[in-house]
């Protein structure tokens, strides 16, 4: 706990004191961000298609079928894409941090970085960290887009909707209030999975061995810690909103 | 890269007097573990030092108690004059900005070509240069080494042999005026071995830096050390030239010479 509080404490004096190393950050984003898209799509895609295929018989036993549209967009914006998507970027990018960083250290890469006076920290950590925490909330935004055609399909395997009557009836439904408290939590999902990652990296020991540890570890700690901010984001949001 | 012999053999500068590394009463534990029991050493200006001694006997850990790497638990490490274990970050930076590290392994960075390697120090080093002369400083660099034409490899597609020497150009590409090798020929066949003994050489003697080596390679300490210092049990139990030791009365000493 220690060690982490320390870490924690190290990233916010180096990213508010030191010059920021702008193009390791763009590079981050694009890895991070771009190429998780394909992931994002797909999961996206299915979320939204089997939360409107699930609901359906229900709502349908109502005559509530009208309200698919808002319920899905509701489920997804607030609840489903956030989690989820978090959930698929602590698997791939917490991972891939630990892995990457973790395999410096026992390789004495990050430790060449130091002896050549060049931060490791303010270059690997701090750029990861801040391209995970931009990187996870448009991810997520744009997994809500995907998880809505996702339901638009799916609404369209039984009844018939147009792509423009289903948006405008899902749009309709939300309000900023929805938005912002589960565009305010993602922020703090791709923080923690960006933390995690490179804490667990960073702080490999030496051998091959603690590479494929700090991987697994980063994955599990960081899928937790979504779990536990999600848990205290809705407490907060019953709190204010 | 074809260096004669005749042209590599020979020592260019005599060490100087003023002592640019001067180590006092070094002690480093790693738990109950004690590496380090007061290892005095004292490098001039110019001067090439071999050191040699048993595996885990702290060689590795002296020179990286040297750039900071390790924190000693007491002593002093002074170099240029500053004390290393009473800087700062900022100040240690400064410091290094005059020092080179070759790591056993060459410590690439795996995600970035050879060029990327030796330009990414180099810019750091120094934020005014343009992207041209990064790019000459770079291409002079690998010419150093006879490597020129492995500017667009990545690590990867590097043998051993190869490795160490881009990673000593990359070390050399910010002109330090201390070297550090930390076992710059292990796992290299003895040819490779020998011609990245000269390399050393004639980069030292080219830049006039001062050097500590760390070595189990005798033909790599003969060509390379104006001096040799033996460690054992955490302390320097033997101390002279290459021909001085060889003779030594003491039987453990001599026996790194056979």
């Amino acid at each position: 706990m220690g060690k982490a509080s320390l870490f924690v404490k190290r990233f916010f004096v180096e990213v508010f004191t030191t010059s920021f190393e702008f193009k390791e950050f763009v590079w981050q984003c694009y890895a991070i961000g771009y190429r998780s898209l394909p992931l994002v799509s797909i999961t996206g895609f299915i979320m939204g298609l089997v939360l409107t295929i699930q609901s359906r018989p229900t709502l349908a036993q109502f005559g509530a079928e009208s309200w698919i549209p808002g319920m899905v967009t509701l489920s997804l914006v607030r609840e489903i894409a956030p989690v989820i998507t978090a959930l698929i970027c602590a698997g791939k990018i917490a991972s891939g941090i630990g892995a990457e960083l973790g395999s410096m250290k026992v390789t004495e890469q990050i430790d060449a970085m130091e002896v050549s006076a060049i931060n490791p920290f303010k270059y690997l950590v701090v750029t990861r960290i801040m391209a995970t925490t931009l990187m996870v909330p448009v991810l997520v935004i744009y997994a809500d887009l995907v998880g809505l055609f996702g339901g638009f399909i799916g609404y369209n395997i039984h009844g018939e909707v147009s792509l423009f009557r289903f948006f405008s009836q899902a749009l309709e439904s939300l309000t900023f209030m929805d938005l912002i408290p589960a565009t305010i939590k993602t922020v703090f999902f791709g923080f923690f999975i960006g933390m995690i990652g490179c804490f667990k990296g960073f702080h490999a020991e030496n051998g091959t061995e603690s590479v494929g540890k700090a991987a697994n570890s980063a994955v599990v700690t960081a899928s937790l810690s979504i779990f536990i901010i999600d848990m205290i984001a809705v407490q907060i949001t019953d709190l204010i909103f | 890269m074809e260096t004669t012999a005749k042209e590599t053999t020979v020592k260019a500068t005599p060490p100087s007097s003023e002592m640019v590394i001067d180590i006092k009463d070094l002690h480093k534990s790693f738990g109950a573990n004690s590496i380090l029991k007061g290892v005095n050493l004292k490098v001039a200006k110019g001067e090439s030092v071999v050191v040699l001694g048993k595996s885990g006997s702290g060689k590795s850990v002296t020179i990286k108690c040297l750039v900071g790497l390790i924190a000693p638990d007491t002593g002093e490490l002074n170099v240029f004059g500053t004390d290393v274990t009473q800087l700062n970050n900022n100040q240690l930076n400064e410091l290094r900005a005059r020092m080179g590290f070759l790591f056993q392994t060459a410590a690439l960075y795996d995600s970035m070509s050879v060029r990327e390697n030796l330009g990414f120090t180099l810019r750091h080093h120094n934020k005014k240069l343009s992207a041209d002369e990064i790019e000459q400083a770079t291409i002079a660099a690998l010419q150093g080494v006879g490597l020129e034409e492995a500017i667009d490899k990545m690590p990867s597609e590097l043998s051993g042999g190869m490795r160490k020497r881009i990673g000593l150009a990359r070390t050399m590409i910010i002109k330090p005026e201390i070297m550090l090798y930390d076992e710059p020929t292990t796992g290299l066949d003895t040819i490779t071995s020998r011609e990245i003994s000269e390399l050393i050489l004639e980069l030292q003697s080219k830049n006039k830096t001062t050097s500590i080596i760390i070595t189990h390679d005798m033909p790599c300490a003969r060509l390379t050390a104006d001096r040799i210092v033996i460690l054992k049990e955490g302390v320097i139990a033997a101390e002279g030239t290459y021909e001085e030791l060889e003779k030594s009365e003491d039987e453990w000493v001599r026996s790194f010479f056979i």
